[in-house]
């Protein structure tokens, strides 16, 4: 088992725009994104458990030209709005840099 | 006409990202126009409702300047997007005043075509009747009220305006709010090309630099024919691969694949990054669908009140080991002394908002956050958010002292519990705003929403 953070070549998290929060899983490696993507360990079900959010809210994509995963999510706070404390939504990726890839 | 060149002179026009070296070196390659982003909203709502821009004046004459000469020696257009951050019609004037002073300065005439993409109350209010406003997802709530309440609303142009504007003769386009890639669209689809890569070719050179491999200082060259366009970067370090190209379709996009313009959308699932053996990369394969209606994207700011903050840390292990209680009881002192001292009627939650981040602890993540070890220090910061300046200031001073003695089980006599950063404690931030539209409207006629001025400057 390996760490997503010690496969990718970037895990990142953004707003894309101000109510949406976009994660990003990339590679420099086709054969490393091979095995991420074969492993199935990313989904959407994975998503929902470590954020906590419901399963019908994340929207996921494989992307094999870019070698990159993508999930989005509502932000649970919307950008700049009362109790908000990441504006660029750009340091809620922590969780994914976890994940056990076999 | 076989092929159109344009270069990104800067992913955001004010960052200080513009050199004026790779600008030469693209011009070389007989560019037909220059474009830059000079907005955001991943700022935040600020801008939008105060007004102000994010960047120094001076900080976007400088790279405004580099490309204005350099556009005008050439003899081609330049267009500048989203001006002063959010593209209020104040903020196209000041970029417009900025522009003047540096045609004076070098001696040049630019004709300039100033497009306004500010709305009023009263012509949304007209749309909401009609039901012209459309929801996206997820909306926040926007009703006749909202509207009314809103500082600034703008409409974010596609590549009509920025056309009419060419076709009127405007060597200079100020332009209000506008999709960043109708900056490098707008040009290429009036000459024929493809929309699809005229409108991809927008998406991956909107943030400039930041669709290399390791983002820098430079500028991104694209040269379009019918039937694909390359990409090329000019500066110190800097590289494009079939990856990082693909890759940026990711960056702050919910969904890789599919870009919602005014006149359509973009899909960018069937396309297809190669290398050329010159470093730069080729693109093909991009489509444009046409939508059922032209809409327009709404982006509106409301003042959710103003802001007083105190900031303060925490060491001793005694205070952390307890501090969920402690923070509770603490709230309740600080409610109970408004209460007693500014009035009942202040609700707490309603009139009033206090909200305290632990930093060192779960202040990044919130709830999210997985890991539970107690830190050895934590940094408080108490915000309170209430209607009037006056009010937030008054919870803030009154929250000083709660903060600062409010005692735990393990010490008898009087304790300080946090070391506060400042005297005075209370830092006035003034007036915040939220974002109060993901909508668009559907306008009666394309032209409707945009004002056009034409002036001659320098």
């Amino acid at each position: 088992m390996t760490k997503l953070s010690e496969l990718a070549s970037l895990v990142r998290s953004k707003n894309a725009g101000p109510f949406v929060l976009t994660f990003d899983v990339l590679f420099d490696d086709p054969k490393v994104y091979s095995r991420v993507k074969k492993s199935k360990v990313l989904s959407r079900q994975l998503f929902a458990s470590l954020y906590g959010v419901s399963e019908n809210t994340v929207r996921f994509f494989e992307c094999d030209n870019a070698l990159g995963f993508k999930f989005s999510i509502p932000r649970p706070i919307f950008q700049g709005d009362i109790g908000d404390s990441d504006q660029h939504g750009g340091q809620q990726y922590v969780p994914l840099m976890e994940v056990e890839i076999p | 006409m076989e092929e159109i060149r344009f270069i990104a002179g800067s992913g955001g026009l004010g960052g200080g990202k513009v050199l004026a070296e790779p600008v030469e070196e693209a011009l070389r390659h007989n560019l037909h126009f220059i474009a830059a982003d000079a907005g955001t909203t991943d700022a935040g709502p600020y801008s939008l409702g105060s007004g102000r821009s994010n960047y120094p004046r001076e900080a976007v004459k400088a790279d405004l300047s580099i490309l204005l000469v350099a556009a005008s020696r050439a003899g081609i257009p330049l267009l500048i997007g989203s001006s002063g951050t959010a593209g209020l019609d104040q903020h196209v004037d000041w970029v417009i005043d900025i522009a003047n002073e540096i045609a004076i300065e070098n001696n040049i005439k630019v004709r300039t075509a100033a497009v306004y993409s500010e709305q009023t109350k009263e012509y949304l209010l007209g749309l909401m009747k009609d039901k012209r406003i459309r929801a996206l997802d997820p909306a926040p709530h926007l009703d006749e009220q909202v509207i009314r309440d809103t500082e600034h609303v703008v409409g974010m142009m596609g590549v009509e305006p920025l056309q009419r504007a060419i076709e009127g003769g405007a060597q200079l386009v100020i332009g209000g709010r506008c999709s960043d890639a109708a900056l490098y669209a707008a040009i290429p689809i009036m000459k024929g090309f493809p929309e699809g890569l005229a409108w991809h070719a927008g998406k991956v050179m909107e943030c400039g630099t930041q669709v290399c491999v390791k983002a820098g200082r430079g500028v991104v060259y694209a040269s379009m024919s019918h039937d694909s366009f390359t990409l090329r970067v000019f500066g110190k370090n800097l590289e494009v691969s079939p990856q990082s190209v693909a890759a940026h379709s990711f960056y702050e996009n919910g969904d890789p694949y599919i870009h919602v313009e005014s006149s359509g959308s973009m899909d960018l699932e069937q396309c297809r990054y190669e290398a050329t053996n010159d470093g730069g990369v080729k693109v093909s394969g991009s489509a444009f669908t046409h939508g059922d209606a032209y809409t327009v994207k709404l982006e509106g700011a409301v003042c959710v009140g103003y802001q007083s903050v105190c900031i303060g840390g925490m060491r001793d292990p005694f205070f952390i080991r307890h501090i969920d209680i402690w923070l509770a009881e603490v709230r309740a002192n600080i409610e109970n002394s408004v209460s007693a001292i500014l009035g009942r009627h202040l609700k707490s939650g309603e009139d009033y908002h206090l909200v305290i981040h632990q930093y060192g602890r779960n202040a990044v993540m919130g709830a999210k956050e997985l890991e539970t070890t107690l830190p050895r220090e934590i940094c408080l910061v108490l915000e309170v958010t209430a209607k009037t300046q006056e009010i937030a200031t008054k919870i803030a001073e009154i929250s000083r002292q709660p903060m600062l003695h409010h005692p735990i089980p393990e010490w008898s006599g009087s304790i300080t519990s946090i070391a506060y950063l400042h005297n005075p404690v209370p830092l006035d931030r003034g007036a915040v705003y939220r974002f109060a539209y993901n909508h668009v409207a559907v306008p009666r006629t394309k032209e409707e929403m945009f004002r056009m001025k034409f002036v001659d400057i320098g």
